[in-house]
This record gives C-alpha cells, structure tokens and sequence, in this order.
C-alpha cells in the first residue's frame, strides 16, 4: 500500500511552491466554473458590471449629475446620449454606470456580514442545541416573520438612510436566513465522526464549529451568498424606489427609476434602461448560484 | 450441448467521466444455463454491479455498452429497444437490489406493488394477482401473509422487507434472477435465513441466478459455479468446489487467504493481505491487470499480451486467466501454524466496566404523552486486560457501540460505570476528562469517510491531535506526522493529501495514525474494518495487531463479524440487546458449551469453504422493541433452546464457569456442552 519512505521528503514547502500551488488550485477551480454554462454567463454578467462599475469616472460620458439642458428637448437616447437623458436633462448611461458602485459594494458586503452573523448563530443553534437552539430559531423566526419592507422603512426612518445603515439592515434582516441553512448543516455535520475524534483531543466548541464544521459547509453557504446578493440588488432597488434608498443626487438605480416611473407613458427609457441594470445583475448572480450549485453537486 | 439461457459474449462498457472514457468492462464473456447459480464476486471496483446493469440495460447515462452481445432467450439484449426491453425487464429478469428500502416504494401497500408485476405484464386480474401475492408472501416465508399485504415497507424490518424484494422478483417466474448484494445490508442471522430461503426457492421455480457478493462465503452458500472479476475482467471461474478447493488465479488465492476463519486465531494462522492496492483502471497495460500485485509474476510473459480466460488442464469446466496457471498447482489453505500459541494470562485489567447502563430518554413529542425511554445498554460487566484485545460483538441494535461511546466520553453511563486504569471515566464526558486521560484512551472510528475532515490533510488531522494531545510544538510536529505515518505504512506525501484523495484503507490508516497521536493505552475501535474491502480488511487488522504488540496497547474492539472477532480477540463479550449473553477467553467462547445466542450467531457466519456444513440455527421469533424491557431474558422471544415461561419471567443467572468464562443462561453449563458438542464446532481450517 506504502511507496518506500525516502527520508527528508517532508521538508517544508518553499513559499514559491506553496504560491504556485495555490494558483493551480484557483486555475483548476475556474476552469471547473467554466464547464458549467450558467456559471459562466453569471461570471461574465457580474464581471462586466464590476469593470464598468470600476471605470466608471473614465468611461461615462458626463458627469453623473450634470443637467444637459439643451438635451430636455429630445430626451430620447441620440448620438450624444447614448441612453438619452432623464427629465432634469442627465445623462443616463452616466448615471447607470455611477450607480452601479454603490449597489455592487452594498451588495456583497451586507451578504458578508449576513454569512458571518448568521453563520455564528447557525454554529452555535446547530451545535449546542437544547436552549440555545431554541432561542437563536425563535429570534430568528421573529425577525423572518416580519413583513421586510416594512422593517427596512422603520429602521431607516428610524436612523436615516446611508450606505452604511442599509448594509447593517441587509445584514440582520438576512442573518436568520443564513442562520437556518448553517443550523440545518451543522445538526448533520456535528455527528460526524471527525468531530467525535476532535472533541476526544479536547478541542473548544468554538475551535470545533469554525474549523472542523464550518468549511464542510461552506458549499451551500456559498450558492446561497451568491442568490442573496442578487436579491440584495433587489432590495436596494425597491428601496431606493420608495425613496429611502441612498441620499440624493448621487445616481441610484431604484431612485431613478421613482424619479421618472410617472413619465412612463411618455418617455419609457428613463424608467426601462435602470430596470434593466437591475435585473441584468441580479440574473447574473443566479446563474453563477445556478452554476455553482451543479458543479457542488458534481462532486 | 444446450444452448446457454445468458451468454455474454465480449461485453464492453464504458463510462463517461470528466477524465474521459473509462473501460469499466474492457470484454468479458459469462454464460449461464437455466436454472444455474453463477456468483460473481470481486471486491469494490471490480465492475461486477456494472455487469448486472448491463444485462438489465441499466447503465444510466454515463455508462454505455460499445461491444459485444449479450444473448438471453434467443435475443440479444445490448441491441434491444424500449419496447423489447420492457418484455424482457421484471418478467423474464428480474432484480434484487442491496438496499431493500431503495427498491420498495415507501407509500404503497406491499401488497399493491406485489400485484403490481402480474398485472402489468401478464395482464391478470386484480384478484388473481392478489392470489398469487399472498402465495409467493407464504413461500418467502412470511408469517400472516394477509397482515403483510396490507402494510407499508417502513412497517417491517429490514429482513422481512428484503423477503418481500425477493417475492416481488419471482412472482412472475423469471427465468433468470439477477441478486446484487442481496444480504449486505442484514444482520448474520437474518442474512443467514435469507440466504437459505434463495437456495430453497431455487429449487423450487428453477429460476437461473445472477449472484454478486464480495461476501465468498455467502456465495458458497447460494450458487454451483462461481467466476471473480478483478478490474473488470473474470480471472477465474469455475465450480464452486474448485473455486475453493484448488483455485489457480493469484487473486482468488488472495482473497482466501485475507479472510479470517472461525476455526483459529491470530497465534495460529496470520491473515496475508494482497499487496498494493487495486490501480485505477483509467489506464490498462496490455497484460494481466493483476501483474502489479501479484506475487507470481515474470514481468514479460505476464505483462506482455491480453491474458485470455482458459481452461486449466485437466480439470475442463475450471477456467483461470493466468499464464502461469499450471505452474501454480499445490495450494493449500492457510493453516494453523503449531506451537504458536501465546496466551500470557488475561492480563491486568485496565478497562472494567461494571453494572453499566445507558438509557435513551426520547424527546417529548408534542403536548400528548411521553413514550417510553429506550434501555440501550443494561447492567454490562466487561473487563479488558492490559495490552490484550476484548472484542465486543453482536447484531445491531445490542449496544455494542453504545459501549464505545461511553468510554470514549461521547456519552455518559446512567447507572454504573467504568473505570480506566481504577479511575471511573463512565460517568465523565469527554470535555470534563484530564488531559492524560483523553490522551490514554483514543478511538477509531467505523466510517472512513466521515472519520477525517474532508477539508483538512491527513497531515493536519494528525499534526493537529499531536499538538493537542503530545503538546508538541510547530516545528517538531512534521516529523511526528511522519513517525506515525510510517507506523501506519502510509508514504510521507500523503500528509499533504485530502481524504478524497485517499482509498478507504488509506482513511483508516491515517485515522489509526490519529489516534495514536496521544501514544494511548487503550484504542477503542468501533467496527473499523466493516466497510473495507476483504484484502483490505486484513492489512488493517495485522496493522492494530501488529501497534498492539509494539506499543502494548489494550484494544477494544467492536463488531459484528465473527470471524473477525475469532482471529483478532483475547478476550470475547457477546451482548444481545444491551446485555452480555457470553463473556470470556475468546478460545472458551468459540467452543460449546455456547449461550443458544452465540450458537445461532456462529451457526449462521457464512464459511467460504464447501465442505463446511453445519446444522443452521434459524431464529424464529420477534425481536423485542427496543423500547421495551423483558423481565426475563432478551433472548427469549427467538431462543430455539428455550425451556419454558422461566425464560420469560426471570432474568437468567450469569453461570460462572472456569477460565473467567461466564454465560447468562437458565439451561446449566453442564446441559448446554451436552447438547452441542459436535453440533456447530467450527471446523480448524487445514485439518
């Protein structure tokens, strides 16, 4: 079974063969993704939303806010608005590429503190049980029960609306949701046998959950931050639609949208073209979940 | 000469993977004539499921036949269409799969899917098809066959549903049965009788057999003619007797030779694994696959050519894949080597567990009622002496593993306890236990793959308890990985590796190297060896036998195999439902006078040896819930040696007899040598 032990064959890695290890690991990873098609129309719709959303101040046309008052004679997309302009004469190619870094910062970064809160609270229902578990689903069940629109409009109104107030709501109103799938896989992961062998070397509970349980779980968890990104651009969406989304002028695509959904019938692009970066978005970050789940399954 | 009922000429298959096409079956050739049961046997891997699908035309989407015929009746299956196909499928072949529970659908009657098959292809009467139900549920030997058609499969046990499995596949009298690992699953005594009833109702509808085991001696039990694969390729087939009296091919000599036997032990006849390990068969070298373990091998005339399946001279129905299969005459089982015999006295106790009981408090359902506590273990004696082995062994469900558990600290004792070297540990959970005695007592798991952290090296998982457990610093940890590594036989490289990248020996390997990070004193091992291939099985145990000797470790180890138990225990601990039937000196327990249990326990092990009968014991009877506390003895309820209400109402004396050997039974000692002596004495294999 044993090929013949040469000695001093386990010497330590040199950091330029770990660093070369590491990359083959992510080449191979991304070569997986690339067998899969949802995955890959995912990571190009969100790759080509991040690079544009990153060049925005060299590749829009016009400054986001600047009203172009020659232009509210034809408000239709022309040579020199490619997307037209809204009815204050801004550009809105402009302003759908400025709008597109708040939302792809929000975004993400509330599902990570949604991952790590609920990820905590999962572990420890999961793991402790009895009490704990009860409380932590109870909680969680009280917040999941409210209506979310509702939530959002208290708390924001509450403590007014910053990127940093809708992170902290997306984060907790979306922490019972993570908390639920992590308990689910912890209560099977925590019998497995490797735990029993961890808790008979004297490990902590903490050192347990984070380090023999969490990353067996981590490929659910991972296709379930992806689609709750995308549905993050949703809320951010539908909040900035009833106006308490980001604080005016800087372009946010639900507040564009509220701004000119009224001149629908009259002048439907300065509605439709923000619409359309929404769902653009949120579709790619459901393929690549799509994707992702197919290639955890495939394993 | 008759033409065949199934000839299967050059079959190929071929799975799609990621890495490409895979030859699983690269050509392979089997013929059976009506009414004859061929086993085909080989360990996990061989391909000889796939030859099985095959014949049903069930290879799924990655699998497809690119060669050959496969002749049934007249028709060739690998070209029919849906149509044909479903002529064929459940009335001509039928199928019995492993798992019982998968092949029944869980919320239809048994009755209606008996029905099912008569009506849908003979096209009877619902009344008719009802007739025939209840006649096929009388024939598999199912009491109150009227009852049974009404319930649901998860309402019967596992044996009682594989019955049912059976009936379903013969009620339209195929004419061949295809089994595939059709008692895997079961406990000894249930595979016991269901194996008795397949070679009954044999006889009885002349159905021909398709027979796949990795179990030799249930094989034996079953068919006349048997062929092993290894790697997708039949190296030997031939009659059973041959098969196992003269075998020519190195690897069914192998396989014979890593099987542990009832009849000796460890002292007396070593187990001799198969070298190596089964290679990928992604890519095959022209010659024997076998040549790179084999240890009769002439490189070149072995690994030059194809090595086609010919007839053995003189013997015409004996067909072995070997270039070297007449040179290789004169085999004889392993045998006993005399004088070995070591037995040292029991040794200082070290693990005593004394009145030991553990009882299952279930949760409250809902508002109404509580049900009752499940008494997993009850009033257990054991004792296991200093770098000695107590094997603990029984049928699931007797609190074998409970045992582990709580000396492990995984649970705590609810009355009584045991004690560690004097110290009692039954009532401590593993948190609340000193670090020495975490150290001193270590456990190897039965599943190898969830007994390492599929996220973490095997490196890791070993440098991670050395820390823990030794306390030992970064920089001297890597050498000790690799210390306990080569222990184990593993290469050093493997530290670097996942478990997914390692074979289920390996797994276990690396987790014996875990736990004996702590250098323990006793190695708890629950069924360790039970999911692993036979050839592998016993690089395993010689490797626990081998660490126990060097490191004068105590060994508990549980299971729920016989032989295993015979070859590798000092000391045995026979328990049935939370009690200790039998306990004593393992050469005591495995000879009369036997608790009834023990008894019908080694009566029902499948021998892979023709010449071995035995009057089998069937246990009739129900067994109690384990909810539900006899008053008398456990084994009551399907004790074939009962002797009356006494067995029911008090709880048997423990009979105390020489040598530390104890039996739980009413019957005297004296009574039970008198009633078994020459009845089910295991056989010393070589005599």
């Amino acid at each position: 079974m044993s090929t013949p032990i040469a000695a001093g064959t386990l010497s330590r890695p040199t950091p330029a063969a770990a660093r070369a290890r590491v990359m083959r690991r992510w080449r191979r990873r991304l070569a997986a993704l690339g067998e899969s098609t949802p995955a890959t129309v995912g990571i190009v719709i969100v790759l080509t939303w991040v690079t544009l959303a990153l060049l925005a101040p060299l590749i829009a046309p016009y400054p986001p806010n600047a009203n172009d008052m020659t232009a509210l004679a034809h408000t239709t997309p022309s040579r020199a608005h490619w997307l037209g302009t809204d009815h204050l004469g801004r550009d809105i190619l402009s302003r759908i590429l400025w709008g597109a870094r708040p939302v792809l910062v929000i975004a993400p970064l509330a599902v990570l503190g949604a991952a790590a809160l609920g990820s905590l609270l999962g572990l420890a229902a999961g793991y402790y049980g009895r009490w704990v578990d009860l409380v932590i689903t109870r909680v969680c069940d009280i917040v999941l029960s409210f209506p979310v629109i509702i939530l959002y409009m208290i708390i924001l109104a509450h403590f007014g609306s910053s990127a940093w107030n809708i992170i902290g709501v997306l984060t907790l109103t979306k922490a019972p949701i993570i908390a639920r799938i992590v308990r689910g896989m912890t209560l099977d992961l925590r019998e497995r046998e490797y735990v029993a062998a961890a808790k008979m070397r004297g490990e902590s509970p903490l050192y347990i959950m984070l380090v023999e349980i969490l990353p067996n779980a981590r490929g659910p968890l991972v296709v379930d931050m992806c689609l709750r990104t995308g549905y993050n651009v949703i809320i951010i969406g539908a909040l900035g639609f009833l106006g308490i989304g980001l604080p005016p002028p800087d372009p946010d695509w639900g507040g564009m949208v509220k701004d000119t959904y009224g001149m629908m019938m009259v002048w439907p692009h300065m509605a439709l073209f923000p619409c359309a970066a929404i769902s653009s978005l949120v579709v790619g970050f459901n393929l690549l979940a799509v994707g992702l789940r197919e290639l955890g399954l495939r394993d | 000469m008759t033409e065949p009922l199934l000839d299967v000429q050059d079959l190929r298959v071929t799975y799609t993977t990621r890495a490409g096409e895979v030859p699983v079956i690269p050509g392979l050739s089997l013929r059976l004539d009506s009414g004859e049961a061929l086993g085909l046997v080989g360990e996990s891997g061989c391909g000889k499921s796939t030859v099985a699908l095959a014949i049903m035309r069930y290879l799924g989407r990655s699998g497809r036949i690119v060669g050959g015929r496969i002749s049934f009746e007249g028709r060739d299956l690998a070209a029919l269409d849906a149509t044909g196909l479903r002529a064929v499928r459940g009335r001509r072949i039928a199928m019995v799969y492993q798992d019982p529970m998968a092949s029944l659908n869980p919320v239809m009657t048994v009755g209606r899917q008996l029905m099912e098959a008569p009506m849908t292809h003979e096209g009877v009467p619902a009344a008719t098809a009802r007739e025939r139900a209840l006649a096929m549920l009388a024939e598999v030997k199912l009491a109150d066959p009227e009852a049974v058609m009404e319930r649901y499969p998860h309402q019967l046990s596992g044996g009682q549903q594989q019955r049912i499995v059976i009936a379903m596949a013969l009620i339209t009298g195929p004419a061949l049965l295809i089994m595939d690992e059709p008692t895997t699953g079961l406990d000894v005594t249930v595979e016991a009788a269901v194996l008795d009833l397949v070679r009954e109702l044999r006889r009885r509808h002349r159905s021909a057999i398709l027979f796949i085991s990795h179990n030799l001696g249930s094989v034996v039990r079953v068919c006349d003619r048997v062929a092993v694969m290894y790697r997708g390729e039949i190296v030997e087939d031939g009659s059973v007797r041959r098969i196992f009296t003269g075998p020519r091919h190195p690897y069914t000599r192998g396989l014979l030779d890593c099987l542990p036997t009832l009849g000796s032990g460890k002292h007396q006849a070593p187990l001799v694994p198969i070298a190596g390990q089964v290679e990928p068969i992604l890519a095959r070298s022209p010659g024997c696959g076998f040549a790179g373990r084999c240890a009769h091998v002439e490189l070149g005339r072995c690994t030059s050519r194809p090595i086609p399946l010919a007839a053995v001279q003189g013997e015409p129905d004996h067909h072995v894949a070997c270039v070297r299969a007449d040179e290789l005459v004169g085999w004889t089982r392993r045998r006993a080597v005399a004088g070995t015999h070591v037995h040292g006295g029991p040794g200082e106790p070290i693990v005593v567990a004394h009145h030991l009981t553990k009882i299952y408090e279930p949760r409250r359902r809902g508002l109404r009622g509580r049900r009752a506590p499940v008494r997993a273990v009850s009033d257990v004696d054991l004792t296991a002496g200093r770098g000695k082995t107590l094997a603990i062994v029984g049928e699931s469900g007797c609190g074998k593993s409970t045992v582990a558990k709580i000396l492990s600290g995984l649970e705590v004792a609810t009355a009584g306890g045991v004690t560690l070297g004097g110290v009692e540990v039954g009532t401590v959970v593993v948190e609340a236990r000193s670090p020495a005695q975490k150290r001193s007592l270590q456990m190897v798991f039965q599943n190898p793959d969830s007994t390492l952290n599929p996220s973490h090296t095997v490196g890791y998982a070993i440098g991670r308890a050395l820390r823990r457990l030794q306390g030992h610093s970064a920089r001297d940890t890597d050498a000790g990985v690799a210390r306990l590594l080569e222990v184990v036989k593993l290469s050093p490289a493997m530290a670097a590796r996942k478990p997914r990248h390692l074979s289920g020996g390996e797994k276990q390997r690396a987790a014996i190297a875990r736990a004996l990070a702590g250098d323990p004193d006793v190695i708890v091992a629950d069924e360790p060896v039970s999911a692993l291939d036979v050839s592998v099985q016993a690089a395993i145990v010689n490797l626990l036998t081998e660490i126990q000797i060097a490191r004068g470790a105590t060994l508990v180890f549980i299971s729920h195999d016989l032989a295993v138990v015979r070859y590798l225990a000092d000391t045995v601990a026979v328990m049935y439902l939370g009690t200790v039937a039998e306990f004593g000196p393992v050469d005591h327990v495995f000879a009369p006078p036997y608790h009834p249990y023990t008894e019908a326990l080694l009566s029902a092990v499948p021998v892979p040896d023709p010449d071995h009968a035995v009057a089998r014991i069937l246990l009739e009877g129900r067994v109690p819930r384990a909810d539900e506390i006899p008053r008398g003895c456990p084994f009551a309820t399907r004790c074939p040696r009962r002797i009356g209400p006494v067995c029911d109402e008090t709880p048997p004396p423990v009979q105390r007899l020489g040598g530390n050997h104890r039996i739980a039974c009413h019957i005297p000692h004296a009574e039970l040598l008198r009633l078994q002596t020459g009845l089910v004495e295991p056989r010393v294999v070589g005599r």
